[in-house]
């Protein structure tokens, strides 16, 4: 029952379409999301209070962002191990966190590295998924 | 043809910029008996049994089975505190009880041995067969058996051990080392680029010294490596002199670390530079895509799959994601955290696709802790983003355990690998 394909030169060109496809995707809901890194940081420069964003609750974007917090925070943000746990927190809460950790503020081992891979819109969209999600209460 | 209908299909969907082959292929292919979408995992491994688990945890309607042949499935992860002593099998093995009984999830205990993507069919060992939407193949690695002369699956299970798929790998290079004499000699081999785990080998040698310098302490590690450098390495290096002077010895791929034959009766390697005899000799061999990609044609020429980096959807054949050690991820390195990460941007993009929607483009992590001894622990950790070369580390993000770390932070860094442990297998098969 196996399949085996067979590469041709049809492979090129699929390759070549997949690049445009991929940059198409990744470029659209960036802009559609107002979340490019590159954007962010320019703007957080020429910010000088942070502006408090409006709550927008759970999204895709949010929650693909925020998948990968369980595996060292536990599912859901419960924690069972020593890392601290963020389930319960409010959205508020965890958002000044992320940027603490990322600005340095906030002491941390590991955290601070990974802080610094989102901007402050990502963190945003972050905090108000784990902030929400698989709470019994909001 | 099957296939030509799909890739012409593909590039179709390709072309109008809309995302994955959900609103093509699959939707043709689907029964229009099934009352559920169907997915079927192939693998309950790091990447395999979260993407399972996060399918039902998002979408409880879905119907998900997961094949895996293993009842109990040990995590390579901790297995070198295994081997050096610090844990035993008991802790590092995980069931799939909780899938079953708390996420529904139809745990079906055999191997595939083909996918049949014409008909949306794996067949499994036991000759059943059974019928998908979409599929997730995470099988994680196999061996190129024949790149190092001499050495073979064979000799990997009675002298010289790989131990880099948990199990009985790992009992077999632990009962070595118990049994070796004081003063004895333990040669790993480290293969090149990329492989499972970057930084294993090494927290390997660093744990193995652990349990020689407390029982054996005239004995001596020697790693031969296939590169020039290794993960981590200016820390590992430090940890060593202090932890284990003398002890440890690291030699590169152009100072002899390269082997290309090794002789399990002699028990002796060959690398460009001679003969060295082991008491113990760790052949972690060169590694590709696990079998079942291989044969089903998943693989590219490199012997990984290649993949959408937004679904992890096979760019060989639409309607089947490849996630884990398995794919190609970019700047991502082969690690469970990875493979989990994998595992859950691959079920939260499916459940956009069968709702119709593009999926968001991920972020995807990793963070792997290694263990020098009980109380130093040092890390590396990775932001990546999607950009048209495809996965990417963020600049700024991400790095190592400082090098000038104290004691107190490499304490704490040690604490934080166990708590790593115990809420990613709770993530994952709790
Ligand atoms: C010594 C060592 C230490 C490590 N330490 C860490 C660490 O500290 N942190 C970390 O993040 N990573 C670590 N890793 C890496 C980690 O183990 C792998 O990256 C991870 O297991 C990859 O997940 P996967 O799902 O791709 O494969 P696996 O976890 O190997 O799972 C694959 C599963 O697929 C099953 N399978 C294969 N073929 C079939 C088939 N045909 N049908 C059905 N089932 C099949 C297998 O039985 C297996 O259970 C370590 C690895 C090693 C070797």
């Amino acid at each position: 029952m196996l399949f085996i394909i067979t590469l041709n030169k049809e492979d090129n060109i699929m390759r070549a379409k997949l690049r445009l496809w991929l940059t198409f995707c990744v470029v659209t809901p960036v802009l559609l999301l107002f979340s490019n890194t590159g954007m962010a940081e320019q703007a957080a420069a020429t910010k000088v209070v942070k502006p408090v964003s409006k709550a927008v609750g759970a999204t895709p974007r949010g929650q693909v962002l925020s998948l990968s917090c369980s595996s060292c925070h536990g599912t859901d943000g419960k924690s069972v191990g020593i890392m601290p746990s963020f389930y319960g927190k409010t959205p508020q809460y965890i958002e000044t966190a992320l940027l603490e950790f990322k600005s340095g503020k906030r002491y941390s081992t590991v955290m601070g590295r990974h802080a610094k891979g989102y901007s402050d819109d990502e963190i945003h969209l972050i905090a108000q998924y784990c902030g929400t999600v698989g709470h019994k209460t909001k | 043809m099957s296939n030509k209908l799909s890739r012409r299909d593909f590039n179709k969907l390709l072309l109008s910029g809309v995302a994955g082959s959900a609103f093509g292929v699959f939707g043709g292919a689907r029964s229009a008996f099934a009352a559920k979408n169907r997915v079927v995992v192939i693998g309950g491994g790091f990447g395999g049994a979260a993407a399972a688990k996060y399918l039902k945890k998002l979408d409880p309607t879905l119907s998900v089975t997961l094949i895996e042949p293993k009842e109990t499935f040990y995590t390579c992860p901790f297995s070198n505190w295994v081997l050096g002593g610090l844990k035993t099998m008991q802790d590092i093995g995980q069931t799939y009880t909780v899938l079953k009984s708390r996420y529904g999830i139809d745990v079906v205990l055999d191997s595939a041995v083909g996918i049949d993507a014409a008909k949306n069919a794996v067949t499994l060992k036991s000759g059943r067969v059974v019928k998908y939407d979409r599929l997730i193949v995470s099988p994680g690695i196999d061996f190129k058996w024949k790149a190092i002369e001499g050495y073979s699956q064979a000799v990997s299970e009675t002298r010289m051990p790989h131990a880099y798929q948990a199990g009985a790998q790992t009992i077999l290079l632990h009962k070595q080392l118990l049994a070796m004499p004081d003063g004895g000699r333990v040669v790993i081999s480290a293969p090149g680029n990329p492989f499972r785990c970057p930084p294993g080998p090494y927290e390997r040698a660093s744990l193995i010294a652990n349990y020689l310098k407390k029982n054996k302490p005239k004995s001596k590690i020697i790693i031969l490596d296939a590169k020039e450098k290794f993960s981590k390495q200016a820390l590992f290096k430090k940890g060593w002199e202090k932890l284990y002077p003398g002890m440890i010895e690291w030699r590169g791929s152009t100072t002899g670390g390269k082997i290309t034959m090794v002789d399990a009766a002699a028990m002796t390697v060959t690398t460009d530079f001679g003969v060295e005899k082991g008491d113990v000799i760790n052949i972690i061999a060169p590694q590709q895509a696990g079998k079942i990609a291989f044969d089903c044609g998943l693989t590219d020429a490199s012997g990984w799959c290649p993949v959408n980096p937004i679904t992890f959807e096979s760019t060989m054949h639409p309607g089947i994601h490849v996630i884990g050690d398995a794919c190609i991820a970019g700047a991502m390195p082969k690690s469970g955290f990875a493979a989990s990460s994998h595992g859950k941007v691959a079920a939260a993009s499916i459940i956009r696709l069968f709702q119709g929607k593009v999926p968001a483009p991920p972020s995807l992590v990793n963070t792997c802790y290694s263990l020098l001894a009980p109380g130093y622990g040092i890390s590396v950790a990775g932001v990546y983003k999607l950009s048209a070369e495809g996965i990417i580390e963020i600049p700024g993000s991400g790095g190592l355990t400082p090098l000038d770390a104290d004691d107190e932070k490499l304490a704490e860094e040690a604490t934080f690998a166990q708590g790593w442990y115990n809420n990613i297998v709770q993530d994952i098969w709790g």
